[in-house]
């Protein structure tokens, strides 16, 4: 259903991206950069908002032609990006509030390993400790890209 | 509950231990309060990374304080921060009266000089969860009588 994930650190850069290898990888990192600035500006105007409108989740970035662009910005001001394929009809706002719950709740997971260095690139190489955690989240992302495709 | 009593020995262990890696020659003598601060930092970090995780976006700094003193406090040491002060300028003064990780020690001021050893993981718990919601900050502690203790967060602006 997602056909790019990605995950941004608090000073904007990548710590996991992740998109269907069928198509034009670029283009994907290109349209994550795009959405950081659109991240920015909801989450500025949302502190001014009230409590119960001051969600984590926050909802469509844009749209083009072919993608949605959904966002999720936590606490920690780590960046989720969803990049969705417009043709499905089928997801609803609220689908996509729990696949990045559950995004939320993988990442936390990699976040409390004690293996792994907060700011690191989420990758499942390297030491044992941590390529596990992280191969775990690797497993869920492609959970949610191609479920229901 | 059993968790409380085994967070108490874990982290009483772990003075010891460090201190004792310092007596056989592991760590620099003076770099103990630093290595716990440090092994709170990471620790902060996650912590605050799981319990910020189905919280509302915070408003302001003060919001996020507030949050450290309570819910961040309750869930750790099993009570509140008993007074929180601020000048509104980046200086926020948290007190403790009975501070769970003092409670051990005899009370009053026979043990005063042992006190910081058992303060810096703390304190390092408060930096890290602070820097993890984006603020950087420098937090000391001190103690004046037992089980009462002041833990000062000196915000740093960019």
């Amino acid at each position: 259903m997602a056909v790019c994930v990605a995950v941004i650190a608090k000073e904007n850069y990548p710590l996991y991206i992740r998109s269907t290898p069928t198509e034009n990888e670029l283009k994907f990192h290109y349209m994550v950069h795009t959405s950081l600035d659109v991240v920015d500006e909801k989450v500025s105007a949302m502190g001014k908002a009230l409590v119960d409108q001051r969600e984590l989740y926050l909802g469509l970035l844009y749209p083009t032609e072919d993608y949605k662009v959904y966002g999720y910005v936590t606490n920690s001001k780590v960046k989720f990006v969803m990049v969705v394929d417009s043709s499905n009809t089928a997801l609803r706002d609220n689908e996509i509030r729990s696949m990045f719950r559950k995004l939320h709740n993988s990442y936390t997971d990699v976040m409390c390993n004690p293996f792994y260095n907060p700011g690191d690139r989420i990758q499942s190489s390297g030491n044992l400790g941590i390529s596990l955690s992280c191969r775990a989240f690797d497993t869920m992302v492609t959970s949610m890209m191609i479920q229901v495709c | 509950m059993a968790d409380e009593a085994l967070f108490l020995l874990l982290h009483n262990e772990m003075v010891s231990g460090v201190y004792k890696s310092a007596e056989q020659g592991e760590v620099e003598n003076g770099r103990c309060i630093t290595k716990l601060e440090n092994m709170g930092f990471r620790v902060g970090q996650g912590l605050i990374e799981r319990f910020t995780k189905d919280t509302a976006r915070f408003k302001d700094e003060l919001d996020i304080m507030k949050f450290i003193c309570k819910d961040f406090w309750t869930t750790v040491f099993k009570k509140q921060i008993d007074n929180l002060r601020t000048n509104h300028q980046g200086i926020y003064v948290l007190q403790d009266n009975k501070f769970r990780l003092l409670t051990q020690m005899s009370a009053g001021k026979q043990y005063l000089e042992h006190a910081s050893k058992y303060l810096a993981f703390t304190c390092g718990l408060i930096r890290g969860g602070l820097s993890n919601l984006g603020i950087k900050s420098i937090v000391t502690a001190e103690v004046s009588s037992m089980p009462a203790c002041k833990f000062q967060v000196m915000i740093q602006k960019l």
